[in-house]
């Protein structure tokens, strides 16, 4: 790893100077903005976390809010017993587990398989967890009340997208990396350098999965009230699957640029056409998928060097290999 | 794929630009009207609650207050402009949207949002900003903590507890009459409403010296209860206690007719009292006991119900509509008590309390509504607490099914 | 006790199927991931309630309207929104993700007009649901109703497909389109008539389910999901599949909710049909690999 170089230290250095900026933000923005912050934060966190293990291996996990509710749900049991900073170890203890479970038993699955049995995996998850409440612990919905405000929230989940996004980085300059790629590009020629498949890419959904998870926890305590049903709610896997997509989920910073556009996008929908929301959305999706096949990341890359486009980097980024469903 | 890469690159551009300056549009303007804002579940899971309970009574109340010339805030008279939005039943939209509601459209009072998870989510902000939070449509065990620890937060609805002790009571004088055996079936859905229900249900019976001879929980969203009906079927309970949702209720009295299972006291969840049920079962309602209740013949009550039919074109449900109501009447009365727009005057005014409303002199709060209701003659009327005005006779036993068999 | 959690359990399990039937048709011929089918059950479910209970049209007769309507809008939704991705996408791959997208987008468009003429209001109605004795066991007789035609539908579908020339060219544009071609069937024609078959069974579920269910603007996704597992677990494509695949589901919930504990019988369908993903992941009946 070459860490010392300048193609390293620049790139990081511009992103610790933005990242610094971000981190002043709440002297600037009142409390609606700075909900509106948290917003985009978080979901840029799930979304470059999802891209980190769906952009390389193209499979569609549908199991995020299986990780965040897990954290959000470490939040309303351990909250009131441990120091906040202990229950967001745990949290991630507990998504590293379950992300480990998982990743082995399913991987071997593909294309579509894939899809439907991380659906699954969030309705399983929310009904074990029901069922464990309802019998064991006949504690249903928890109260956390817990000392921390809005800014805090925003600080934490800031300084877990940089460290994502510093992982993301020194990641695509490891040999882990370039593992990836090889895997992405085909699965059979990775198989041949002498590349454990599986265990790349368990150790790539669990790294996922432990930002997920994290994110979930540091978010929780805004709600006061956590049940089964708002910790899992399955629109949140969608929207972020959505998000990713429309940026592009096989560079770093790809997921960010759906996830700005979107989340502003719902904001101002969601503000103006209270009783439309849905149909406004929908053609929203619908525009998208007409006109944007590439993501934004395709488009930028189409409109800045259409001549440069060669057969490996054609902007393909929403599409899952034949091989996987072959 | 036609378009040029630059013009559909130049669009997006171009419309994300205009998504976030219109973001910021949304300022303060003149005072011309009286600014009353709500966010509530529109869609997903907690729409038809919404759409039940809070949403047109909100809507009829704007109207009403409109027609007869706009809020009266000591001598300046002037209608009410609504700031709504759709929480999408999700926890993390309400925040923001009440957020908004505080920061961007400054308005004067917000209405509470639908379900006990949503409330409590926006409660600590309504806190903060020092809105008054009047939750109608939250059951929580928590409630009196609550309402010390955001002491402008009413829970209107109460705890989940003391439904299930007031019906335990009453069962218990049925059985102490002889009238019913001591064993009780119960079944709870499995969400935060029907945990709490069954929790204290399950106490109280006990207490009461009554066997619980089923005790089981079903998921929520499951309509298909038959097996769970004809288990306790063959059990000899006299009394059916389920503490369900909408969906369930309606699916278990179903299969309960279809079945016919006709205990002697047959007592259905949330959704018993709602219209939907009568216009459901029909005659087939008759006897069934639920939480909730309204004193059908009082005048104030019947007004209600027909101001509601005309506006919403049904009728309203027989218990959250009914505080829900009962608390727009509070908050209006509280207004124009205060004399100003002044929120501290305001959630003075509202603690006094001493509010003539469909509930009789009310202050948010008061439990002084029916906890026990009883569909006869298609009207859902109070039958306990007793010692309440007005209670009627519970019809005893419950009337076969007709429509099966 | 236990002859009536296993008849209740089939009558439930028919009801999967017959939810299910649409969608295996759709996803496993046209090759589309409909997130949007849910939508389209509970569109019919709506008309049903509407016949009902404004004309006072019997929903069984009513099918005779609604089944060819939907048969059109589902034609339509084919040639309008998706046979531009269906023209685009360069393999299966591709076709899967932008179908996923644009079902996505047609499912809030159908559930907001939805929500903008019916509201959020729970909705339900009084139809057929007198008892019938069935070896002893009750059950409803809009249930046996439903059971029966997903057991029509299961059967005669089968047959139809494997038995008749248009089956066999539906079976062939299910395998390998490209090969379809080649021996003279016209695939895009074909790929829409089974999608808009699959749409008409669609409705046919939606009319029975909403004579025993409650239903309610917001509900199609439970239906997609449900729909969704039995399709995948039945083997895409494959009708007696997703006739089986809709009742072992339907028996073991009846099973586990007299037997071991009601609160789990959600559960339990989704332990089966992740253990089915886990042990043969193209389902019950589905062929080894595509």
């Amino acid at each position: 790893m070459s860490i010392l170089k300048p193609d390293f230290i620049k790139p990081v250095a511009i992103g610790a100077v933005i990242f610094a900026a971000l981190a002043f933000l709440p002297s600037f923005a009142d409390s609606y903005y700075m909900s509106l912050a948290i917003s985009v934060v978080s979901f840029a966190v799930l979304a470059t976390a999802w891209s980190m293990f769906s952009g390389p291996t193209r499979y569609i996990s549908l199991a995020t809010v299986v990780f965040f509710g897990i954290g959000a749900y470490t939040v309303a049991v351990l909250g009131e017993i441990m120091a906040f900073p202990l229950v967001l170890v745990c949290a991630g203890l507990a998504g590293t587990v379950v992300a480990l479970l998982v990743g082995f038993s399913t991987l071997r699955l593909a294309g579509v398989y894939f899809v439907i049995f991380t659906f699954g995996l969030t309705e399983l998850v929310r009904q074990v967890v029901s069922w464990y409440e309802v019998n064991v612990t006949r504690e249903m919905g928890r109260y956390v009340f817990l000392d921390i405000t809005q800014n805090d929230i925003y600080w934490q989940l800031l300084a877990l997208f940089a460290v994502l996004l510093l992982t993301g980085f020194v990641l695509g300059r490891s040999r882990l990396g370039f593992a990836l790629r090889i895997i992405g590009e085909d699965e059979t020629v990775a198989k041949h350098c002498g590349i454990d498949v599986t265990r790349v890419k368990v150790a790539l959904f669990v790294l996922s999965a432990l930002f997920m998870t994290l994110t979930g926890a540091i978010i929780a305590p805004r709600w006061t009230y956590i049940d089964p049903v708002i910790a899992f709610n399955p629109m949140l896997s969608f929207q972020v699957v959505i998000m990713a997509l429309l940026g592009g989920p096989r560079r770093l910073l790809g997921p960010l640029l759906g996830v700005i556009p979107l989340t502003l996008l719902f904001e101002v929908l969601t503000a103006s056409f209270p009783n439309h929301f849905s149909i406004l959305l929908g053609c929203v999706f619908m525009v998208i998928v007409y006109l944007l096949p590439g993501g934004v990341v395709g488009l930028y890359e189409k409109y800045r060097a259409p001549k440069k486009r060669t057969l490996s980097s054609s902007p393909e980024t929403t599409r899952k290999s034949e091989e996987k469903t072959a | 794929m036609e378009i040029s890469a630059k013009l559909r690159f130049a669009t997006i551009a171009a419309a994300t630009t205009a998504l976030m300056s219109s973001a910021t549009l949304f300022g303060a303007n003149a005072q011309e009207t009286y600014r009353i804002g709500y966010a509530v579940s529109k869609t997903g899971p907690g729409a038809p609650g919404a759409a039940t309970s809070t949403i047109p009574n909100y809507e009829m109340w704007v109207k009403e207050v409109n027609d007869a010339g706009g809020l009266k805030v000591g001598d300046k008279q002037l209608p009410i402009e609504v700031v709504e939005y759709d929480d999408r039943s999700s926890s993390e939209e309400a925040v923001r949207a009440v957020e908004r509601l505080i920061n961007q459209d400054k308005v004067d009072f917000i209405l509470s949002p639908w379900g006990t998870g949503i409330n409590l989510a926006v409660a600590p902000i309504l806190d903060r900003a020092g809105y008054a939070h009047l939750a109608g449509t939250a059951v929580t065990d928590k409630a009196p903590q609550l309402a010390k620890r955001w002491k402008n937060s009413y829970w209107l609805l109460g705890t989940g507890e003391q439904y299930a002790v007031e019906m335990a009571e009453f069962l218990k004088g049925l059985k102490d009459a002889g009238k019913i055996n001591d064993k009780v079936a119960m079944i709870a859905v499995a969400d935060g409403f029907g945990i709490e229900l069954s929790k204290a249900g399950r106490a109280a019976l006990e207490d009461r010296d009554f066997d619980l001879v089923y005790d089981k929980t079903y998921p929520l969203g499951s309509q298909d209860l038959a097996t769970i009906v004809n288990d306790i079927k063959s059990l000899g309970a006299d009394t059916f206690v389920a503490f369900s949702y909408p969906p369930g209720t309606l699916g278990l009295t179903e299969q309960s007719r279809v079945l016919g299972f006709n205990p002697k006291v047959f007592y259905a969840g949330v959704g018993t009292a709602f219209p939907l049920y009568k216009d459901r079962f029909g005659a087939d309602a008759e006897g069934v006991v639920s939480l909730g209740g309204a004193s059908e013949n009082d005048p104030k009550i019947a007004d209600y119900i027909k101001r509601h039919i005309a506006f919403a074109g049904r009728e309203p449900d027989r218990w959250a509509s009914i505080v829900n109501w009962a608390s727009l009447q509070s908050l209006h009365q509280a207004i124009e008590r205060a004399g100003s727009t002044d929120r501290e005057a305001v959630n003075a005014e509202l603690a006094k309390g001493g509010f003539d409303t469909i509930l009789g002199t009310y202050k948010p709060g008061d439990q002084n509504f029916w906890q026990v209701g009883q569909w006869q003659d298609g009207k859902f009327v109070g039958v306990a607490p007793t010692s309440m005005e007005g209670a009627h006779e519970l019809v005893f036993p419950k009337p076969a099914w007709k429509a099966a068999n | 006790m236990l002859s009536y959690a296993i008849f209740s359990g089939i009558t439930l399990g028919g009801m999967y199927a017959l939810v299910a039937m649409g969608l295996t048709l759709q996803y496993g011929v046209s090759r589309i991931m409909n997130l949007a089918y849910g939508e389209l059950v509970i569109v019919a479910s709506f008309i049903a309630f509407v016949f009902m209970t404004s004309f006072g049209i019997n929903p069984i007769l009513g099918l005779l309207i609604i089944i060819p309507l939907s048969f059109v809008l589902n034609w339509a939704i084919y040639r309008i929104l998706l046979t531009p991705l269906v023209a685009r996408a360069k393999n299966r791959g591709m076709l899967e993700v932008d179908s996923i997208l644009a079902t996505f987008g047609l499912l809030f468009i159908v559930q907001g007009v939805l929500l903008v003429w019916f509201g959020g209001n729970y909705y339900s109605y009084d139809f057929m649901n007198n008892a019938v004795d069935v070896f002893g066991a009750v059950i409803a007789a809009n249930r046996l109703v439903a059971l029966g035609f997903a057991v029509v539908i299961g059967l005669g579908f089968y047959l139809i497909l494997t038995r008749t020339r248009i089956g066999t060219a539906l079976r062939a544009v299910a395998v390998d389109p490209t090969s379809a071609r080649l021996v003279a069937i016209d695939v895009n024609f074909a790929s829409c008539f089974a999608f808009a078959l699959g749409g008409a069974v669609a409705a046919v579920g939606g009319v029975l389910v909403s004579m025993f269910l409650t239903f309610s603007t917001s509900m199609g996704v439970v239906f997609t999901m449900k729909a969704l597992i039995v399709v995948i677990m039945g083997g895409v494509g494959n009708l007696l599949g997703a006739l089986v695949a809709g009742l072992i589901l339907g028996v073991a919930e009846s099973l586990v909710a007299t037997y071991i504990d009601p609160g789990l019988t959600i559960a339990v369908t989704y332990v089966i049909f992740l253990l089915v993903l886990l042990v043969k992941p193209s389902g019950l009946f589905g062929r080894a690999t595509s």
